[in-house]
């Protein structure tokens, strides 16, 4: 690892000093609420950085509360002095990741996620084609073939069956690299296919693909791209994460789009950050910032857009799990909300305290299993008292963990992508006349 | 090896319940204010009986307790500065119970303000305190501080609305305060006592707060002022004039510089003052309040009378009032924010004194707050990291309070004293005024072990905001 700067530089610790240590960011905090102790409040980590930073307390102290942090930026907008949290949680993580005193657990995990699977396409094809074997032969036997049970986490264990049916590898390989607007294009863009997303919910983009043509969008899926980075970045990897967005980078400059679509929340919150990656006045920085401002999620284009008309009601009373990255970090929390309740038949119902993560976060449910259960029960209180028979979600992490919590709490509720429920309606273009 | 009374304070209570690792004292060290204090260690309390338990072992062993609800003070009050045992209340578990018939609320003490807003709302009843901390400050913090907010105008604060509490005493006795009736002049008024003590006198462990019905209707009126006279003469007519309104704030140029351009929320930034107001009441009688106000405004020289006709509006004046905080923190990164209070007739006066001290000093000070009830928030913004600058902002806050207790006003309207503002205690209230308080803690705390350092300074004890 490159160490460049000093610790105070590395984490970001003249960040610290926005920090007026008012608590307004208390309530926000998941952790705070289940882990009830300031070292585990926005606040608190804040402080530890801090100290740390200026040598007054060692690292090790800073693991346990970071490594339990969600980095659902719950903190961020409740902010009154608008402290960029974000950074600083890198920095730290970054430092601590140099110094590599994490669980041995968490290591492995990460390492064989980050380091192999996820960065490749075919890695993360694997993992979906693994899974795709998987649900063909029976656990054991995949268990068996894949032999490190580390290697596919998501598909193991407890949350093996929530996952949804893989396409097999044919399936995989026979998308289209283009797809012509369904009515006259008014947009061109680039779809972001996501490693998780595309490994475990295939389906649904291909559906977001569809929706997106249908809603008068020419749709390329550029070869070139690779890995966000969302999940390099939060676990320290900062190199790793330049590297990443450097190359998606160079992808959209050889496109002629209007946008980048992303269909999972911590995605397009990694993507629209591209610019803090590097440093400002640089020409690294200047593509950045010409990248970020064509990051979309799908919801704010289609509701731009505004050329679907549902053709089949849903009757259904439905409540809404927002990505934290999505409402935190990219500050999207209209349109998806419009959309849904512009099919016919849905009643949205709002859940108590919707901003609550669902202690998914990335890698947060298998490295901090036991944390992310305890945010989960919380949340699928909430979620399980609405009188609602569909929890709807914007990002893989997030479905993956409804779909798992609401058959662990029996809560007797689906989950879904937004985009699966809007292809339920059957959508076809606005002016479309039967 | 654990101190001896670490060990004594864990069997008695608990291992869970008292934390003494690097990272848990260190994040317990601070609040809103400056200066960090390490604890020794830090003890989470759910109920009078563990309260008792830490108060009895704290005055076996000699070791400091301070109360700390979730650390929002700006004046230091849950800072450990002599060690000892931090006191977390904020993890007792929330508990608002509402008697319609009588008009009161049993409260725990960790729970939130705006929990207890809420649950009165439920029943068409309001609590007013409205402290802009009021969703992350727990009511013990209100009671301790006795804090207010921009209702305090018609309203008044914390201590208008408390009548009986459950103390736990410095020697760790459990005693009742009042009771539960309007009306109780049994013996000294010890719940007037407590309240507003900072958590010197004892721990608050409960208490039963008065509620009233809830206004039904709302109105707000926004004017602007070419002077901060004619601001202040329009805020003086209006109080004279027969009508009480709710709030009454105002905010000077400066601010609304900084609002404006931290997110543009259609303020006048033409003008030297802003005051906003709201009426409360039946909507026909506040709708012939405003139109009264609304003359009043004009009379005197308004440059321009807002009435917002929907709610919206309304919403977006006071959320604009809201932003000045954040809004001013962008000027500069360290926000000294100061609530002294003067005599309603003196806030020109007040105004005009705190120009100059900008003027002395070179610092970056900008005025808002409550105009109704004379309680100023002159802000200066710094950067803590500028020693020099430092040193300008502590002679400049000095002057402040002596400008104040000049004007015949005082050094806090609502933030405490803590150990901000201690040394200047007896400029206000003379030697002897500090004396009777001084003995009053003695006698109630012999051991001196309740939250020591705060409200009485230290010989040569003075205002520091650098950190060497
Ligand atoms: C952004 C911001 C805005 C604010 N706005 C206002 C405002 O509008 N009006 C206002 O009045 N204040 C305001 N404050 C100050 C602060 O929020 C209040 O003083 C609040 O009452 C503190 O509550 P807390 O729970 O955080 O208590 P803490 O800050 O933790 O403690 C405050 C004091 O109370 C004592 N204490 C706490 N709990 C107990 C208990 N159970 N028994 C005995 N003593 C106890 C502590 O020892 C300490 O001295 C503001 C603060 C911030 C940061
Ligand atoms: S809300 Fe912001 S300034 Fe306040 S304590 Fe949290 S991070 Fe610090
Ligand atoms: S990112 Fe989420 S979990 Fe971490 S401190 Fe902020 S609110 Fe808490």
């Amino acid at each position: 690892m490159s160490n460049p700067g000093t610790l105070k530089e590395r984490m970001n610790y003249e960040k610290s000093f926005d920090c007026v240590q008012c608590g307004y960011c208390l309530p926000a905090c998941p952790t705070y609420e289940t882990m009830e102790t300031e070292k585990h409040s926005p606040r608190g980590r804040i402080q530890l950085m801090k100290l740390a930073a200026e040598g007054k307390i060692g690292l090790e102290e800073l693991e346990e509360p970071v490594g339990k942090c969600l980095g659902c930026m719950a903190c961020m907008p409740v902010c009154p002095t608008n402290v960029q949290y974000d950074q600083m949680l890198e920095g730290a993580k970054r430092v601590i990741e140099d110094n590599k005193q994490k669980p041995k657990l968490q290591q492995a995990v990460e390492h064989s996620l980050l380091d192999t699977l996820i960065p490749s396409a075919a890695g993360m094809n694997t993992v979906g084609n693994l899974t795709w074997l998987y649900q063909k032969t029976g656990l054991q036997k995949a268990a068996q073939k894949l032999r490190l049970s580390t290697l596919a986490p998501l598909a193991m264990g407890e949350f093996e069956k929530v996952l949804p049916p893989q396409p097999s590898p044919k399936e995989r390989s026979a998308r289209p690299a283009f797809r012509p607007a369904h009515q006259p294009e008014k947009a061109r863009v680039a779809f972001f296919t996501g490693c998780v997303m595309d490994s475990m919910f295939f389906a649904i983009n291909e559906q977001s693909m569809e929706l997106l043509a249908i809603a008068g969008a020419s749709v390329i899926v550029p070869e070139e791209q690779t890995c966000c980075g969302a999940l390099h970045a939060h676990s320290g990897r900062h190199d790793k994460a330049v590297e990443l967005a450097k190359q998606n980078i160079q992808m959209l400059e050889e496109l002629d789009v209007d946008y980048v679509v992303n269909n999972a929340g911590g995605c397009g919150a990694q993507m629209i950050r591209y610019d803090h990656l590097f440093e400002e006045g640089t020409v690294w920085h200047e593509r950045a910032l010409a990248f970020t401002n064509k990051v979309r999620d799908i919801t704010q284009v289609l509701a731009d857009l505004d050329s679907l008309r549902f053709t089949k009601p849903v009757n259904e009373r439905i409540t809404y799990q927002p990505s934290c990255h999505m409402t935190n970090v990219q500050r999207v929390t209209e349109a998806p909300r419009a959309l849904m309740q512009a099919i016919p038949g849905i009643e949205l119902q709002e859940m108590n305290d919707p901003n609550f993560c669902c202690g998914s976060a990335g890698v947060y449910n298998l490295v901090q299993h036991e944390s992310s259960m305890n945010i989960l029960d919380v949340k699928m209180k909430d979620a399980g008292s609405t009188s609602t028979s569909t929890i709807v979600t914007t990002n893989p992490g997030c479905l993956l963990q409804m779909k798992y919590g609401a058959e662990k709490a029996a809560t007797g509720q689906r989950a879904v992508h937004l985009v699966e429920l809007l292809m339920e309606a059957e959508p076809v273009p606005k002016d479309y006349k039967l | 090896m654990e101190a001896q009374w670490i060990t004594a304070l864990q069997q008695r209570i608990g291992k869970e319940r008292v934390q003494t690792g690097t990272a848990d004292r260190h994040s317990y060290s601070y609040d809103g204010s400056f200066g960090e204090f390490l604890p020794e260690a830090v003890v989470q309390v759910r109920s009078t009986a563990e309260v008792v338990a830490v108060m009895e072992t704290a005055n076996a062993f000699l070791v400091p307790v301070t109360p700390r609800g979730q650390g929002t003070c700006l004046s230091g009050g849950p800072l450990p500065v002599k060690g000892g045992i931090v006191l977390d209340m904020s993890q007792w578990p929330s508990s608002v119970d509402i008697t319609p018939g009588d008009l009161t609320a049993r409260v725990s003490p960790g729970t939130l303000t705006a929990a207890i807003h809420a649950a009165a709302e439920e029943h068409g009843l309001m609590y007013p305190p409205d402290p802009s901390s009021a969703h992350v400050s727990t009511i013990g913090g209100n009671l301790a501080e006795n804090s207010g907010g921009p209702r305090g105008l018609k309203y008044g604060v914390t201590k208008d609305y408390v009548i009986g509490l459950e103390v736990v005493t410095p020697e760790g006795k459990i005693m009742q305060a009042g009771g539960s009736t309007i009306k109780n002049v049994t013996g000294f008024d010890l719940t007037k006592l407590i309240v507003g003590s900072e958590g010197v006198l004892g721990v608050i462990t409960a208490a039963t707060l008065k509620l009233i019905p809830k206004p039904p209707a709302v109105q707000t009126i926004m004017a602007s002022f070419a002077s901060m006279e004619t601001a202040g003469e329009a805020i003086s007519t209006t109080l004279t004039s027969g009508i009480l309104p709710a709030k009454m704030e105002f905010i000077d140029q400066a601010c609304a510089l900084a609002v404006e351009a931290y997110q543009p929320s259609g303020l006048p930034t033409d003008a030297a003052a802003i005051v906003m107001i709201e009426l409360d009441g039946n909507e026909e009688s506040i709708q012939v309040e405003a139109r009264q106000v609304s003359q009043i405004m004009k009379e005197l020289g308004a440059l321009e009378v807002i009435e917002p006709k929907t709610p919206e509006a309304a919403a977006a004046i006071w959320k604009a009032r809201k932003m000045v905080s954040p809004a001013i923190a962008k000027i500069k990164p360290t926000k000294v924010s100061e609530d002294a209070t003067v005599p309603r007739s003196q806030i020109p006066a007040m105004t005009a004194r705190l120009a100059d001290i900008r003027e002395k000093y070179s610092v970056s000070l900008v005025v808002f707050g409550h105009a109704g009830d004379g309680n100023l928030h002159p802000n200066i913004l710094c950067d803590k990291r500028d020693q020099e600058e430092m040193k300008r902002v502590e002679l400049a806050v000095g002057e402040i309070f002596e400008a104040a207790i000049e004007l015949g006003g005082t050094l806090s309207g609502e933030h405490g004293i803590g150990t901000m503002k201690s040394s200047f205690m007896e400029q206000e209230l003379g030697a002897v005024g500090v004396d009777m308080m001084r003995r009053i803690k003695d006698a109630w705390d012999p051991n001196g072990i309740m939250n020591p350092g705060k409200i009485f300074a230290e010989p040569g004890q003075r205002l520091v905001l650098t950190d060497e």
